[in-house]
């Protein structure tokens, strides 16, 4: 699904990414840990297309991706959710959600002067692909409320939404559980495998450990933007190096 | 991105007031006035699209209402082209230069996107008050002709020019209305939403920013080329940054993304100007004060205030029907449990 060929990402003398090799398949989920600042978010940046890398390959369902913009690796299908979600305050949940299928529509600037029907069309398919994501995210029942009104926790679940509604075939979730309780972080992880129970693959950084040795197919480890370890929860958990630079020899033990 | 929520009769009767104003007025002095704000308004709506709904703050608006203006005084005055022809070159002269500056400009963000455009907007001023031979320099361009008559329809009084711009402004408006509530429309907001999630999202930034560019230097060269045949004299000094920042005024206090925000802020203000004219410069002392307390108490504007509350309203409305349903529901289960 996505091969990732001797990726390295400098910033003037820093190294965030160095040469990464990996490999996520079709229909797990991948999770990426490390401590801050190891080039987990750098990592999502290259893949999404934020950043150019330096050097290395990006493959992307067979067709390389390396030094597209982040609009074109959307298209192919790279979804993607940030730390911190954006939303237009102001609006309602809804309204926020309606431009996450623009990408799968066609119409342009003229039909929007001539009110054509294929905008028309194209502006019900939006808002029926909001009313369906919000509706897989759980959601529905804040539809109309405003965007600054909803908890922490409905915000993330509005992200999800947003990347889905681009009709994604991977979804890369950076810290998708960061700021909300245990048990919400439980609901959260039940969705991302809903999310891949309906055909998608899917990618996260975190740092509950919990939730990723229990959710993660496979779990690639970065330090120092190196990988130095990846493979099943099983075996992170009692490689040597990974306790050492992350999880602590007390997680280890435990 | 909501709609502007004012209901179809509330337009109506906006209609029917500005129809009805000249006759109310009955004076040519503040029909004049009040044709000055709409040909503000104008060109405000087109600023409010790319600052307002995309969110990028283009200091060099004035400097392309300046280029649609001169479009005109030059094309009328030197060349002798009839003014309708001359009107239609201006706007696409404009949004011409538009393309070219937009796509320059754009490449920088925030900041230095703004600080771009003021030296743009400089550029043109300087242009204009240097070359002489085509712009006619500093003494500016006089004796402009008026918009020539179309069949019947004659153009050459304070009355029939007033019904003229208000034709442009209901156009303009209805155009830009549009514009933001079609799917375009919801693309710029997610522009000025947050760049970096709204080309995650698949919008090409730099097309999607160059458009709405373009289409508001579009605005302003056609606002200018009224301008032109309104006042029918026209300075370089009308290119400078001040005449922006008027317009970024007008927008702020009608309300910064909405689409009768820069209409309501261009005729509140420019009559507020005119009712503290007796105080001369002393009109800054009220005029500074107000502006800041409107940014502290009403930072959306008047419009956004409005709208804000009503969409408060009904999200609180959906929460209160859906707590009725909770509590009847669970009195009924009481009920049958009984």
């Amino acid at each position: 699904m996505l091969e990732i060929q001797g990726l390295t990402k400098r910033f003037g003398g820093l190294t965030a990414v160095r040469d990464v090799t990996t490999s996520f398949e079709r229909g797990r989920i991948n999770a990426i840990i490390g401590p801050n600042g190891a080039g987990k978010t750098t990592f999502f940046n290259l893949v999404s297309g934020s950043h150019r890398p330096t050097a290395g390959r990006i493959v992307f369902d067979g067709q390389d991706v390396t030094g597209l913009r982040p609009d074109q690796v959307a298209r192919l299908g790279v979804a993607r959710t940030f730390q911190s979600t954006h939303l237009f305050d102001q609006a309602t949940v809804l309204d926020n959600l309606i431009v996450g299928h623009r990408l799968r529509t066609s119409s342009t600037f003229w039909d929007v002067i001539f009110n054509t029907q294929r905008l028309k069309e194209d502006e019900r398919s939006c808002r029926a692909k909001a009313k369906e994501v919000l509706n897989f995210v759980g959601l529905s029942s804040v539809a109309h409320h405003r965007a600054a009104d909803i908890s922490q926790e409905e915000r993330k679940r509005v992200a999800f939404a947003l990347a889905l509604a681009t009709d994604p075939k991977i979804v890369l979730l950076d810290e998708p559980a960061g700021g909300v309780n245990p048990e919400e972080t439980l609901g959260l992880a039940e969705l991302i495998r809903k999310m891949v129970r309906s055909g998608l693959t899917v990618c996260l950084i975190e740092h509950k450990m919990d939730m990723i040795m229990s959710l993660a197919d496979k779990i690639v480890v970065l330090d120092h933007g190196e990988m130095i370890a990846e493979g099943t929860p099983a075996q992170i958990r009692s490689d040597q190096r990974v306790i050492e630079a992350y999880l602590g020899a007390d997680y280890a033990a435990a | 991105m909501p709609s502007t929520a004012l209901q179809k009769p509330l337009l109506a009767l906006l209609l029917v007031a500005a129809i009805a104003f000249p006759v109310i007025a009955a004076n040519d002095y503040y029909i004049y006035v009040m044709s000055l704000a709409y040909i503000m308004a104008i060109a405000a709506v087109g600023l409010n699209l790319i600052l307002g709904y995309t969110g990028q703050l283009n200091l060099a608006h004035a400097g392309f209402m300046a280029i649609g203006a001169y479009t005109v005084g030059i094309l009328t005055v030197d060349y002798g082209v009839p003014y309708w022809i001359a009107f239609v070159i201006a706007g696409f002269l404009s949004a011409f230069i538009g393309v070219f500056a937009g796509l320059l400009s754009l490449r920088l963000k925030g900041h230095f996107f703004s600080i771009f455009t003021l030296c743009v907007g400089f550029i043109i001023y300087l242009i204009i008050e240097k070359w002489d031979a085509l712009t006619h320099g500093t003494v500016g361009i006089i004796d402009i002709p008026a918009p020539t008559g179309i069949g019947p329809l004659r153009f050459d009084h304070t009355w029939s020019q007033y019904y003229l711009v208000l034709f442009f402004l209901v156009a303009s408006l209805w155009l830009m209305s549009r514009i933001v509530h079609s799917l375009l429309g919801r693309a710029f907001v997610a522009i000025r939403n947050s760049e970096d999630l709204a080309e995650t999202l698949g919008i090409s930034l730099m097309r999607t920013k160059v458009l709405a560019f373009v289409l508001s230097t579009f605005y302003a060269g056609m606002a200018g080329a009224l301008y032109a045949g309104f006042v029918r004299f026209i300075g370089p000094g009308m290119a400078l940054e001040s005449h922006t920042f008027d317009m970024i005024a007008f927008i702020l206090v009608g309300g910064i993304g909405t689409l009768f925000g820069p209409l309501l802020g261009a005729i509140l203000l420019t009559w507020l100007t005119q009712s503290l004219q007796f105080l001369q410069d002393y009109r800054m002392i009220i005029f500074g004060p107000l502006l800041i307390l409107l940014v502290m108490y009403f930072p959306q504007g008047l419009i956004g205030y409005y709208r804000e509350r009503q969409i408060k309203r009904a999200a609180a409305s959906v929460q209160d029907r859906r707590l009725q349903r909770a509590v009847l529901g669970s009195g009924q289960e009481a009920r049958t449990n009984a």
